[in-house]
């Protein structure tokens, strides 16, 4: 536990330090809205479409995380630093996980306003609800997984390349249940409640790929 | 027999490839604690695979090896926190500052907080410690590198050309710290086999991955030092 919080907090000092992703992401997320916006011409969106646009933009906003992540640990000595220490390495994937969870969040405090400013139906204050709990396991999804592509991709010369050729595809049941699950939500005077089914199918996501990325992440640092 | 009456490093036959290219080919040497092993060799004779294997980041693929009786890779984690690595790449973090690079370390391997100044101040960098690293020269880089080396209290370093970019003054500093009155078991990899000699109790000549030599350092004829760096 001492390890991880070692590292999340390194990580979330040289984020706030060097000011390298998280403006980025979130740059790019209301750029999309914006281009959205003009490009439909339309002032909003509503239902599978809105879902589908804002659930599409933080996917891809992700990647610029996920393409990030373990850079620093690539390029200034990190994996060999940690690996020296006698320390779990699971508190590695804890902590970049959850570093990349705390990114995605940020990102959405941005992003959410600027999708509902250009581009959500009215009346979505009552969906807020819905859309955290959504949101929150949607992170979960992406910050496991994106982790786990970028320890793959990092250790590869084409890393920027790598990480969307692979993490796209394994998201992709992530999205559509994250599409499905904000649909209703994101109608006009939306129901202000997520299909149960698509926050079980979420959460079984998020599982099976936490146990996952537990069983597989140790051979991911060796040599 | 207790772990520590082990010698400190043991290699018997190690070999270790990469790809086709076989970089160490059947190292065998035993290095008693407290002693130094030199490791000289032209660039590529594989002086830098050794190290990384003997830091555990490296897998052998024959052969044995093992640190204070744990034999590598398998019992790796019960001697990781007493090796001290000090490599071409200081391990620190360009844009933390000395200070905060070193903090994190020091969490990593359970070391109480005031050791950080207390290393900070022992390679002459107490004054610098809020400077970030990319700020620094490259000597002082150096400098908070072997702070970081030594800060979890290692029983091996592992020193790949350890007096790299400091000037006499910084070296000097640095000698009680990771020099032989450190009374720590060493390992120093080094293009300049005299510097390398003179600190030595034990020489381990590589020429392409093979053993060329490995004795006492009066042992090694100068034909023989010029053989290997030919």
């Amino acid at each position: 536990m001492k390890a991880t919080l070692a590292v999340l907090r390194k990580d979330l000092l040289l984020e706030l330090r060097t000011l390298e992703t998280v403006p980025a992401m979130a740059l790019f997320a209301v750029t999309v809205f914006v281009i959205f916006h003009f490009g439909l011409n339309r002032s909003s969106l509503s239902g599978q479409l809105a879902a589908g646009v804002l659930t599409a933009t933080l996917l891809f906003a992700a990647m610029l995380a996920i393409n990030r992540l373990f850079v620093a640990e690539r390029e200034q000595g990190g994996f060999d630093a940690f690996l020296l220490a006698p320390v779990d390495r699971t508190a590695m994937l804890v902590a970049k996980a959850t570093t990349l969870f705390i990114f995605l969040a940020v990102l959405e405090v941005i992003a959410v306003p600027a999708f509902a400013l250009l581009l959500a139906p009215p009346g979505l204050g009552q969906a807020v609800p819905g859309l955290v709990l959504i949101l929150a396991l949607t992170n979960l999804a992406f910050a496991v997984i994106g982790t786990l592509v970028s320890a793959i991709a990092v250790q590869t010369r084409a890393r920027d390349l790598i990480g969307p050729i692979i993490g796209l595809p394994l998201m992709i049941p992530a999205l559509i249940a994250t599409a499905r699950g904000l649909g209703p939500l994101l109608t006009v005077h939306g129901s202000g409640a997520p299909p149960g089914k698509w926050l079980a199918v979420l959460g079984l996501y998020d599982l099976v790929n936490a146990l996952l990325a537990y069983a597989v992440f140790d051979f991911l640092l060796e040599d | 027999m207790s772990p520590d009456s082990h010698a400190a490093i043991e290699l018997r036959g190690l070999t270790r490839h990469f790809g086709e290219r076989t970089a160490l080919r059947e190292v065998s040497v035993e290095v008693p604690a407290g002693a130094t092993l030199a490791v000289l060799g032209r660039n590529g004779a594989g002086k830098s695979t050794l190290l990384r294997i003997l830091a555990t980041l490296l897998r052998p693929h024959a052969g044995v090896a093992a640190l204070f009786g744990e034999e590598l890779p398998r019992r790796g984690w019960a001697v990781r926190g007493r090796i001290g690595l000090l490599g071409h790449d200081p391990l620190l973090y360009r844009d933390l500052t000395a200070r905060e690079n070193l903090r994190y370390h020091a969490r990593l391997h359970a070391v109480e907080p005031e050791r950080v100044e207390e290393v900070l101040a022992a390679v002459g960098m107490a004054r610098r410690g809020e400077d970030p690293v990319r700020s620094l020269s490259r000597g002082m880089v150096q400098r908070v590198a072997v702070a970081r080396a030594i800060l979890h209290r290692p029983a091996l370093l592992l020193l790949d050309e350890p007096r790299a970019n400091l000037d006499p003054g910084a070296s000097a500093l640095i000698e009680p710290l990771i020099g032989r009155a450190s009374g720590l078991t060493r390992v120093i990899t080094s293009h300049d086999p005299r510097s390398a000699l003179a600190e030595a109790d034990l020489v381990l000549a590589l020429r392409d991955g093979a053993v060329e030599y490995v004795g006492p350092p009066d042992g090694l004829s100068e034909t023989a030092l010029r053989e290997v760096y030919a």
